[in-house]
C-alpha cells in the first residue's frame, strides 16, 4: 500500500499520531502536499462520511477521524501556505440562535478547511446579525449554518431576510445543514443550498462559489 | 410515595406523560432559553402542566429537569443554581400530584420521575469530558432531584452508553432504593436499530441492566410503529420490563413551526402491541400532548378489561 493509501486508511481508523507521522514521511519523500491533502486526508475523510452515510460506522468513529484529519492538516498547512496553493474561497460558518449543538458544523469546518477554505467560525447561538456582520467584514461569500432543534431552524430564515434587506443576497450565499433542515427547507426560507453531510457542504460551497 | 416498582413487577402497566417543550413554548418560553429556566422564574406553569397530564391519566409525570446537569446547564451559565433548578421542578411536580390525589379524595396513586438527560459532552478520547467529570455532574443533579422528592429516576434520551451507564450509576449510589429507568434513542439502519454513538439494543439492554438499571427502553427519535419495533427487539433478548415513549412521529415544518404528525388514536392503536412486547411504562416524547396520554390512558384500561375477561 502507497504511502497516501496508508493515510487514508489510518486516518478512517481515527488513529491521530500515526497520520500525523504518515503525513510528514509523505512531505519527506518529496509528495507534492495537494496530493496529500487531496489523495491521503481528504479521500479519507470522504470514505468516512461515505460510512457514517450508511450506518457502517457512527459519531464517536467520525469523530476520531476528524481528530486524526487536523492531526495532518497541522502538517501540511505551512507547506500549503508557503506553496502559496491559492484560497478557494472564505466562508461563515456557525451553529444559530439559540442552538448549542456543535458537532456537526465542526466536521463541516474540518472539511471545509481541508478543501481549502478559510473558515471563519462563530460558534454556536450565533445571532443572526453577526453571520452578516461577520460576512460583510471578512468578504466572505458564503455564510454556512447549522441547527439540530426544530425550535431553533427558524432562525435560518432571519438570516436570509437579513441578506435580502441589506441588499446582500446576491454576493453573500447561503448553505443550511442539520438533522431538521432539507433541501425543502432551504428553498422555503430562500437559503441557496442545502448539504447532507461535511463532504457533500464541501461540494455545494464549491458550486455556489463557481455560480457567480 | 413507594409500590411504584412493585407495581410494574406485578405487571401492571403504568402511563407516563406526554412532552413538555412544546407545552412551555405555548406558555411564552422563548425561543432558545434552556427549558429550565422556567423551574426559577414560573414554577407554577410546570405545575399546571404535571396537572394536565395528571388530568388526562398519567400515572407518572416526570420534572422539567432533562438538561439539569450543571454540566448541561454550564451552557446558559446556570450551574451554580443546578441545585434550585432540580429541586423547584420537583416542587411543583410533587404539587400536582398532591392536588390530584385530593381531587380523588386521597385514592389515586401517582409518580413523580426525576428527569435525567444527556449532558451535551462528548466523553474522552472522541470528545473532551472526562468521565469524573461527567459522573460528578450527574451525582449533583439527582442528588438534587431525590433530596427534593422524586419517587424514582428517568435516565433519558441517551444515545451514548457509556455516559447513560454513568447515570444510572450515580443513580444508584445517590439512592439504592429508588427506582431507575434507563432508556435511550435509537435510529433505524438497514442493519438494526443503532444509536447515533453506535449502540445497538443488545449492548443497550445488558449495559444498562448491569449498571442497576431497574426499567430499560427506549424514547424519542421515532414515531410510535418503529418503537414496537424497538420493544419487539428488546423483548427478543429477555430485557423487561420497559419503557417506551414514542414522539407524535418525526416533525414536518410548516411555517415557523414543527408539525408532529401522529394522532393520539393512532399512538393508541399500538399500545396493545407495545404491553405484548413487556412494556411496563409507556408514555409520550416530543410532539405528544394531553390527549395522546387520555388516549393512551383509554387503550391500557381497555388492555386490563380484556385480560380481565379472558
Amino acid at each position: 500500500m502507497g504511502l497516501l493509501e496508508r493515510i487514508a486508511e489510518t486516518l478512517q481508523a481515527g488513529e491521530d499520531e500515526q497520520v500525523g507521522d504518515l503525513t510528514r514521511q509523505a512531505i519527506a519523500a518529496g509528495l507534492a502536499p495537494k496530493e496529500i491533502l487531496d489523495r491521503g486526508l481528504i479521500a479519507g475523510m470522504n470514505a468516512v462520511g461515505e460510512k457514517f452515510r450508511c450506518h457502517e460506522i457512527f459519531l464517536p468513529d467520525v469523530l476520531l477521524a476528524a481528530k486524526a484529519m487536523i492531526a495532518g492538516m497541522n502538517e501540511l498547512k505551512p507547506l500549503l501556505v508557503r506553496e502559496g496553493i491559492p484560497l478557494i474561497g472564505r466562508v461563515v460558518l456557525g451553529t444559530v440562535r439559540g442552538d448549542l449543538h456543535d458537532i456537526g458544523k465542526n466536521l463541516v469546518a474540518v472539511m471545509l478547511r481541508g478543501a481549502g477554505f478559510e473558515v471563519i467560525d462563530l460558534g454556536n447561538d450565533v445571532a443572526p446579525d453577526r453571520f452578516v456582520a461577520a460576512a460583510e467584514e471578512s468578504g466572505a461569500r458564503v455564510i454556512g449554518m447549522s441547527a439540530l432543534l426544530t425550535t431553533t431552524m427558524p432562525a435560518m430564515q432571519e438570516v436570509t431576510r437579513l441578506l435580502q434587506e441589506r441588499g446582500l443576497a446576491s454576493r453573500v450565499r447561503t448553505i443550511i445543514g442539520g438533522a431538521p433542515v432539507s433541501a425543502d427547507f432551504a428553498r422555503q426560507i430562500g437559503a441557496d443550498a442545502y448539504a447532507y453531510d461535511g463532504a457533500n457542504a464541501v461540494e455545494r460551497v464549491k458550486a455556489l462559489m463557481a455560480a457567480e | 410515595m413507594s409500590g411504584l416498582l412493585e407495581r410494574i413487577r406485578a405487571d401492571g402497566v403504568l402511563v407516563a406523560d406526554g412532552a413538555m417543550g412544546t407545552l412551555l413554548i405555548a406558555r411564552g418560553l422563548p425561543a432558545g432559553a434552556p427549558p429550565e429556566s422556567v423551574n426559577l422564574e414560573r414554577p407554577e406553569v410546570l405545575e399546571e402542566i404535571a396537572g394536565l397530564y395528571l388530568d388526562a391519566g398519567a400515572d407518572i409525570v416526570q420534572t422539567n429537569t432533562f438538561g439539569g446537569s450543571p454540566l448541561k446547564l454550564a451552557a446558559y451559565g446556570l450551574a451554580d443554581r443546578a441545585e434550585d433548578v432540580n429541586r423547584a421542578a420537583v416542587t411543583a411536580a410533587r404539587r400536582a400530584v398532591a392536588a390530584a390525589r385530593a381531587h380523588a379524595g386521597g385514592r389515586r396513586a401517582a409518580w413523580v420521575a426525576g428527569s435525567c438527560g444527556p449532558t451535551g459532552r462528548l466523553l474522552e478520547p472522541y470528545g473532551d469530558t472526562r468521565p469524573d467529570e461527567m459522573s460528578e455532574s450527574f451525582t449533583r443533579q439527582l442528588r438534587a432531584l431525590v433530596e427534593a422528592g422524586v419517587d424514582a429516576i428517568s435516565v433519558e434520551t441517551m444515545t451514548d452508553l457509556t455516559e447513560a451507564v454513568l447515570a444510572v450509576r450515580a443513580a444508584k449510589l445517590v439512592a439504592p432504593r429508588i427506582p431507575v429507568f434507563a432508556a435511550m434513542t435509537f435510529d433505524a439502519t438497514p442493519r438494526g436499530f443503532f444509536t447515533i454513538m453506535g449502540v445497538d439494543v443488545a449492548r443497550a439492554a445488558a449495559g444498562l441492566a448491569a449498571a442497576g438499571a431497574d426499567v430499560v427502553g427506549s424514547n424519542c427519535g421515532n414515531g410510535i410503529e418503529t418503537m414496537v419495533a424497538i420493544a419487539r427487539a428488546f423483548a427478543t433478548l429477555g430485557a423487561r420490563p420497559l419503557i417506551v415513549q414514542a414522539n407524535a412521529g418525526l416533525p414536518r415544518l410548516e411555517g415557523d413551526a414543527a408539525i408532529y404528525p401522529e394522532t393520539p388514536e393512532f399512538m393508541a392503536s399500538h399500545a396493545a402491541a407495545l404491553i405484548a412486547a413487556g412494556a411496563r411504562v409507556i408514555g409520550g416524547c416530543c410532539g405528544t400532548t394531553p390527549e395522546h396520554i387520555r388516549a393512551l390512558r383509554h387503550a391500557v384500561d381497555r388492555g386490563a378489561t380484556d385480560a380481565a375477561r379472558a
